[in-house]
């Protein structure tokens, strides 16, 4: 039993929400009680995932909104169309992310462009807006997803280190502005994850390959405990903090 | 019926509002996240405080032709979901608080909506009157009150606050305003007066004020054993007391079930007060801001959170039963008005002391011949499964309002913390309850709901109430702009099982 007065369902919004992370992290919070607004570009796959949770879920979890993250514009009537449909959000959940296919002496600003304004530029765009919201509701939850990738910046694909970097600094800024104010921000920092995206991105060598339920799982975890960073898997945190204390003349010498 | 485009207001332009409404964009500051009074929930609003009324006018045609929906809201003392709305617009009255027109002749009183109880008191107790009904708290609003229809600890005598209204001028959603009256229009005037602020905005209230003849209250006090002399006790004294309540020690089992306090008073007769100018004066009547004169109540919330739980509750129900056994008993004394109407305002912001979870109230009417199985179970089990820090019972009579919570009988009023662990078992058990007093031909009252379904709403409203009452909603209010989220929960799945169209879908 419970009191449907005192306990209404909490809204996230998933940005980044057709496949990989995103569309694992939807039916991990419909699963833990959330109503989901799906955001992506790709308009069919975004629908079907919203209709399947509907299906499983019930009716009212899931809605789907394309949209693409760098139409920076649309962001503001956006967010306050899915405030009036939803009817409330409690989470911002940031996942979408490029990493295009970049040989080791390849240097194309398109690419490099693309990959800050998907992984960085969209972020502030989403969670600016919800921190305006959070900060005036005094509560709420900002998730940005960004990559151990951003820890260090090395030879295999330097836009993308940059724009991960920027986004695990710009969360870490957001927390310490709004943790005053009664804001979560939790930056999530994955390994190898079996999306699209790897596949696509063609990387030489990978191991501890997860799926992207795993993670979705951690983040959820972690979500509702109020961590800050995590790794996913945790394991990560060990390599990664090797390869932040590798001084500059070895780590340029080397070809990951 | 009286109805007529709005005084003032030749179109409903935005030319009045702030500049976030002609831009037809939210400000996203406006957002809070607005609690109930338990603090045991919250919902987002847009929240919007206007002064005036072409701009609630011109609110509601913005949020009709914009696809928002509207929720109502006074002080915010309404311990379940009625003041609160579903994330959509939020009208807070609080700045439209103007006493209109006093009449110390007459005891005619004309006021906002905002106006609170506090306010009125002050402002006409000085020339003798007094409200007929008051809550157990000066700070609701006069339209927050009207909405659930409130009584006080004078409901047998007096009835509810909407028996001594003499006119309510509504604006509906579609922009006309209406007069209603008890004698003109009698079956909107018993609608709206308990319609939980769905059928339109409440402008303005004229309420036929009490006369006093001094700002005291003759008051006795006496403990009583159990849950039948607990009874017994506030049937015998109703009439010749004009309040009569008691308060039961919830967590005292066995034999001494249902003991208690039966506190009553009485207005005085003209010349029972020698110094009626000086007890009728603000003075008097303002409550002392420290314990003992020294200690500050302001923090002693705080210092409550400390016994807020089951051994701590039980010694101060215990110590509080002692005490009317033996300092209070059969006491006599005067009182003044508000020390003996607002016992709640003593201890400011006592809802705190409930901790993170907050606290909620549940409050069960059951006819006379019910009640003493009925209260003997519900203490029973709540002793067993979710204690209740709090009992207050209160006699009461029948009234003819639509949405109406009064029987012929007693009502047991009870606070329980809100643990977010233990609410599945609250859930479970004010289940049990809703169906005894269903049972027993009960009633329940929206000011404190948090635990109706629709079902057990449409079993003790009737189908005829809730069938005239959605009607006039969709005859005022066709678009289902004012929906609280009270309204949502409970009549919104009504109106489908009544064959009515649903409303708009909110997207």
């Amino acid at each position: 039993m419970h009191l449907p007065a005192l306990q209404p369902k909490p809204v996230a919004v998933v940005v980044g929400a057709s496949s990989g992370i995103g569309a694992a992290l939807v039916r991990r919070l419909a699963e833990a009680d959330y109503r989901v607004a799906l955001l992506a570009r790709r308009r069919e796959a975004l629908e079907q995932n919203a209709r399947l949770l509907n299906e499983r879920f019930g009716p009212d979890t899931a809605r789907a909104y394309e949209h693409d993250v760098t139409h920076y514009d649309q962001v503001p009537d956006l967010f306050q169309r899915i405030l009036r449909e939803m009817e409330r959000i409690d989470a911002v959940l940031y996942v979408a992310g490029v990493m295009p296919p970049v040989g080791p002496d390849e240097f194309d600003f398109a690419k490099d462009r693309t990959m800050v304004e998907v992984n960085l530029l969209g972020a502030m765009a989403w969670l600016g807006r919800a921190a305006v919201h959070f900060r005036a509701l005094g509560r709420g939850h900002i998730v940005g997803v960004s990559s151990i990738a951003g820890d260090r910046g090395r030879v295999a694909n330097p836009a993308y280190h940059a724009s991960k970097a920027g986004l695990t600094t710009y969360l870490e800024a957001l927390r310490n502005r709004l943790s005053r104010h009664g804001v979560h921000v939790l930056t999530v920092k994955p390994g190898f994850v079996d999306t699209p995206m790897l596949a696509q991105a063609r990387p030489k060598k990978t191991f501890w390959v997860v799926s992207p339920d795993q993670v979705a799982a951690d983040i959820l975890r972690a979500m509702q405990r109020g961590k800050q960073v995590i790794y996913t898997p945790a394991r990560w945190r060990w390599v990664a903090l090797v390869i932040q204390h590798i001084p500059s003349f070895i780590f340029r010498r080397l070809s990951f | 019926m009286a109805s007529r485009p709005l005084p003032g207001s030749t179109t409903l332009g935005l030319g009045h509002m702030p500049s976030p409404l002609q831009e037809e964009r939210l400000s996203p500051d406006r957002w809070q996240a607005v609690y109930n009074f338990g603090r045991s929930t919250w919902r987002p609003g847009w929240v919007v405080r206007p002064t005036r009324a072409d701009d609630v006018a011109a609110l509601l045609e913005w949020a009709r032709t914009h696809g928002w929906k509207v929720a109502l809201r006074g002080a915010g003392r309404s311990y379940g979901d009625a003041a609160l709305g579903n994330g959509h617009l939020l009208l807070d009255f609080t700045r439209m608080n103007r006493i209109l027109e006093w009449d110390p002749d007459t005891g005619l009183l004309s006021v906002e909506p905002g106006v609170t109880v506090e306010r009125i008191w002050r402002y006409t107790l000085e020339d003798g009157w007094w409200m007929p009904v008051v809550p157990g708290t000066m700070y609701p609003t006069m339209a927050g009150m009207l909405a659930v229809n409130v009584h006080g600890k004078n409901n047998w005598k007096a009835g509810t606050l909407g028996e001594h209204v003499r006119r309510v001028t509504l604006l509906t959603p579609r922009g006309q305003v209406r007069t209603l009256t008890p004698e003109d229009t009698p079956e909107e005037f018993r609608a709206v007066v308990g319609g939980l602020g769905v059928l339109g905005v409440i402008l303005e209230v004229t309420l036929q004020m009490k006369r006093v003849h001094s700002g005291d209250l003759l008051v006795r006090a006496w403990a009583t054993p159990d849950l039948r002399h607990t009874l017994e006790a506030l049937d015998t004294h109703k009439d010749a007391w004009d309040y009569v309540v008691a308060w039961v020690d919830g967590l005292a089992g066995g034999k001494a079930l249902g003991r208690g306090q039966i506190h009553v008073a009485r207005y005085l007769e003209p010349g029972e007060d020698r110094a009626p100018a000086r007890t009728l004066r603000a003075e008097h009547q303002d409550l002392p801001d420290n314990l003992f004169g020294i200690f500050p109540k302001s923090v002693l919330w705080r210092f409550m959170r400390l016994a807020m739980h089951r051994p701590g509750m039980r010694l101060v129900n215990l110590g509080k039963y002692l005490a009317a056994r033996t300092l209070a008993h059969h006491k006599e004394y005067r009182q003044s008005l508000v020390a003996f109407n607002f016992l709640l305002d003593y201890i400011p912001h006592w809802e705190r002391a409930y901790g993170a979870g907050g606290m909620m109230q549940y409050q069960i009417f059951v006819p006379k011949a019910h009640a003493q199985d009925v209260f003997r179970e519900v203490l029973r089990v709540t002793q067993r499964q979710v204690p209740t820090y709090l009992a207050v019972v209160k006699r009461h009579r029948p009234d003819d309002f639509l949405l109406s919570h009064g029987v012929d009988g007693f009502s047991l009023a009870l606070d329980f913390p809100v643990r977010p662990r233990r609410l599945p078992q609250l859930a479970g058990m004010l289940d049990y309850f809703n169906r005894l007093v269903l049972e027993a031909q009960g009633r329940f009252y929206f000011a404190k709901d948090a635990s109706l379904t629709p079902q057990v709403a449409l079993a003790f409203l009737g189908e005829g109430a809730v069938r005239r009452f959605l009607t006039l909603k969709d005859a005022w209010d066709p678009d289902g702009v004012l929906e609280s989220a009270l309204y949502r929960r409970i009549f919104a799945p009504l109106r489908e099982r009544l064959g009515l169209n649903p409303h708009a879908h909110r997207g």
